[in-house]
């Protein structure tokens, strides 16, 4: 059977990957190209008896070397080589389109044209002759509809029959850049092929237009042979001095308006006619009216954003808690089954907590998902940056930064995880990781019970203002921090924002689901694995080396009486007072094993330092566990303050505790508010940080976050205890 | 008259003259059609002013005011 390699290609926004998801259907893979977070997405099917494996290239507009999307579609197509590249063009905003088309035919590779749109071209009363376009510009050309299907059939025909026909090599398209940089380039091209330069990889022609346009990649690659990169770069310098003292101009400028030019001419031949009266008003600029209207825009926007986040997380609380019971149902019905000892708390501790905790999160990131890609696809995205722009580039982000701020807690009740996801649309590398590191601090809501068990101790009567102090307190953080990175150790200019406002569309289901699935697999895939790892290695440290035997036998010994007692049948209120007094004691005896392990060890080794912020040894157990789990600080600080009041009639909440506690007061309770706020991320968040970002940055946020916090924490409670 | 970009107001029409933004900032300008002797109007402005949105080969784009300061243009006098 024969098999053919074909790649797709195009420009963000042509259609490019609903076509891919139209012609593949289901049967896709998805990776990572090593080292990158960009998506390696490859699909197959069987068609007229030929096996087409297909990968979807990342969108881009160009095939220069300045974000990792170009180098990515240069890679493959130079290194795996395919068989043929399918072009998708957006067929109503050819001109600009065509100016990849050009670069792919300048590199020599098979190319066909995908002109995709060809709705909107009907509807705009414009007209294409693909044969003439196809003809002129020496590639295949048909027309499709994405969305709908439209063309398929014909464009897996003419794949066929192109990769049936394709001659052996390369045969790069030639055009003219003008009397300045003709005779140079031709120059350069006669070295290289005679030299061999690079010429294993690529054209000799390309080699120099690189050169000409001082693509790094190419130069770096052509450091191997120096003597002959010297003798280009020293063209290209001459070259460079020219335009600027006659033409005011670089050559990479002229090769771009020769480029732009040569489209154009061929375009005016009468391939694309346009309507006589053009209707100036389509319905995305009378929407883009009223949606990005001074004070509309920004009204509408937030209450979007608001609702958006309402529905995710109210909806997503069922399935949440759903899971959540699930999982504390296997968990109790393991401790039934399994004898009570290590295994049985490695299982319930360790591996279904673990798994529980991972899992919990599906449902939530399923839902902002298909939030976002509905916004993603639809267009109001590119809108909420394009608003957002001027607030977030004074810290040195993106407009594209707010979703991720929103949904990591800019609105109290978020999630780092999704939140840190979703800054995957930034196409700014640094603001892109400025946005992860930062967006963290944001109140998400497995801290909230922390805040509120504190607020209940301290500060009862201004629950709802020490909340909203909280939430602010947490973007000017973020903000501020976001800031400082960028002037320190993430410098450098900000990314141009230089960005396509696409026209509003409605999504297909089809591309939402595709979409929202594939991520949350990924998440499922790499989040579970680790931290079912780091899971077990918590409940490790919280629960060896145990009680020493002395210890055990104190307690079995002040067990013994009491169960005794209770083996001669007592009356109902005196069981029950002895069942409390055995209560009592396993919770000492959990709260002593706890202080015992070896995170309680560290906690209790911590305290002359942490006592500077106000915290505790039992305040730093809860904290530790925190870094697993925002969840477990509460309970372990439930665990912590079970000291056994055997013969305390009434049974205090923890909330009491802790405010009777001498070590606790408001300037503490400050502080660890802060501190909570502020400090690591918890384990899920640190893994798709790395995963988003690299582990160096992850365990940079882990440290540096803990640190802030903690030096913010100390000023607090200083400052707080002297007032 | 040449004007940079940004004096431009809303519906103005324009031409291009030239872009002088160097290095990366002046090739995405470039990838993104924005070269001499290129027709563009200005379709919108964000709520604070900045970026600008502008529409040019049938496509609409959007730029800060910092970039727009690299772009020449000759303003098109509407026709009556």
């Amino acid at each position: 059977m024969k098999t053919s390699h074909i790649a797709f290609a195009g420009n963000p926004n042509a259609g490019k990957t609903t076509l891919f998801n139209n012609v593949t259907g289901s049967r896709q893979h998805v990776g990572n190209y090593p080292g990158i977070t960009v998506e390696r997405k490859e699909g197959s099917l069987l068609f007229q008896g030929t096996q087409l494996n297909i990968i979807d290239l990342p969108g881009c507009y160009s095939l220069t070397a300045y974000t990792q999307e170009e180098l990515v579609a240069r890679q493959v197509l130079v290194e795996e080589r395919p068989d043929l590249v399918v072009n998708v063009v957006d067929a109503t905003k050819l001109e600009r389109h065509l100016y990849l088309t050009v670069q792919f035919l300048e590199l020599g590779i098979p190319v066909m044209l995908a002109l995709n749109m060809m709705d909107d071209v009907r509807n705009k009363g414009m007209q294409i002759d693909l044969e003439r376009l196809s003809q002129r510009l020496g590639c295949p050309a048909i027309g499709t509809v994405a969305r709908s299907g439209e063309g398929k059939q014909q464009l897996l025909e003419q794949i066929t029959r192109s990769t049936a026909t394709t001659t052996e090599g390369w045969q790069p398209l030639h055009i003219s850049y003008g009397p300045d940089i003709d005779p140079v380039l031709e120059e350069m091209e006669t070295l290289i092929s005679t030299s061999s330069f690079l010429t294993d990889r690529y054209p000799a022609r390309w080699v120099a237009i690189k050169y000409l346009e001082g693509d790094e990649e190419i130069q770096q690659r052509g450091a191997e042979l120096p003597e002959i990169a010297a003798q280009l770069e020293s063209i290209v310098d001459t070259l460079r001095e020219h335009c600027n003292k006659t033409l005011n101009s670089f050559p990479e400028a002229i090769i771009a308006d020769y480029r732009y030019g040569f489209i154009h001419s061929l375009l005016r031949q009468g391939i694309v006619i346009h309507p006589a009266q053009v209707d100036r008003m389509d319905i995305t600029d009378s929407m883009d009216r009223v949606l990005t209207h001074k004070i509309l825009g920004p009204t509408l926007m937030m209450s979007l954003l608001y609702l958006m986040f309402q529905v995710t997380f109210t909806l997503g609380d069922y399935p949440l808690q759903l899971m959540e019971m699930l999982f504390s149902w296997l968990g109790d019905s393991v401790t039934a089954l399994l004898p009570e000892g290590h295994l049985q708390s490695l299982i319930v501790s360790g591996v279904i907590d673990g798994i529980g905790g991972v899992l919990s999160f599906v449902p939530l990131i399923m839902i902002m998902f298909i939030m976002i890609a509905f916004l993603e696809d639809s267009g109001y995205m590119a809108r909420v940056a394009y608003m957002m722009d001027k607030v977030f580039r004074t810290f040195g982000l993106h407009g594209s930064s707010v979703m991720p701020f929103i949904i990591s807690g800019g609105i109290a009740g978020g999630c780092a995880v999704p939140g840190v996801m979703a800054a995957r649309t930034l196409r700014s590398p640094r603001e892109k990781l400025a946005t992860i590191l930062t967006a963290p601090f944001m109140p998400c809501g497995a801290k909230i019970p922390v805040f509120l068990l504190l607020i209940g101790a301290f500060f009862s009567e201004h629950r709802a203002l020490i909340m909203f102090g909280i939430t602010l307190t947490a973007w000017i953080m973020a903000l501020l921090v976001a800031r400082l990175l960028r002037s320190t150790l993430i410098r450098g200019e900000s990314t141009p924002f230089v960005m396509e406002l696409p026209p509003y569309r409605w999504p297909t289901l089809q591309g939402i689901s595709i979409h929202t699935w594939e991520r949350t697999w990924e998440y499922i895939k790499k989040a579970g694995t680790v931290i079912l790892a780091i899971s077990i290695l918590l409940w490790v440290a919280m629960t060896f080396p145990g009680l020493t035997p002395a210890q055990q036998q104190f307690f079995d010994q002040q067990r013994l009486p009491l169960q005794s007692a209770l083996e001669q049948a007592p009356a109902a209120p005196r069981a029950a007072q002895l069942n409390q007094q055995l209560r009592d004691i396993d919770q000492q005896q959990s709260m002593t094993a706890l202080q015992h392990s070896a995170a309680g060890q560290l906690g209790t080794m911590l305290e002359p330092v942490s006592r500077l912020a106000g915290f505790n040894w039992r305040t730093n157990i809860a904290l530790i566990g925190g870094v697993a789990a925002k969840e477990v600080i509460v309970s372990t600080l439930g665990t912590a303050y079970s000291l056994g009041e055997a013969d305390s009639e009434e049974t205090r909440t923890l909330v009491q505790r802790i405010r009777n506690d001498k070590d606790w007061n408001r300037a503490s309770a400050l502080s660890a508010i802060l501190f909570v706020l502020l400090y690591a991320p918890c384990f899920v968040t640190i893994v798709v940080m790395a995963r988003e970002s690299s582990w160096q940055w992850a365990c940079f946020a882990l440290f540096f976050n803990t640190g802030i916090a903690f030096l913010l924490a100390i000023l607090v409670y200083q400052i707080g205890i002297r007032l | 008259m040449s004007i940079s970009l940004r004096q431009l107001d809303v519906q103005d029409k324009a031409i291009i003259i030239s872009v002088t933004a160097p290095g990366e900032m002046g090739r995405r300008l470039r990838d993104m059609g924005l070269v001499p002797n290129t027709e563009i109007e200005i379709i919108g402005r964000a709520p604070l002013k900045d970026p600008v949105a502008l529409r040019l080969r049938g496509f609409t784009l959007t730029l800060r005011n910092n970039e727009a300061d690299h772009i020449t243009v000759e303003k098109k006098e509407p026709s009556a």
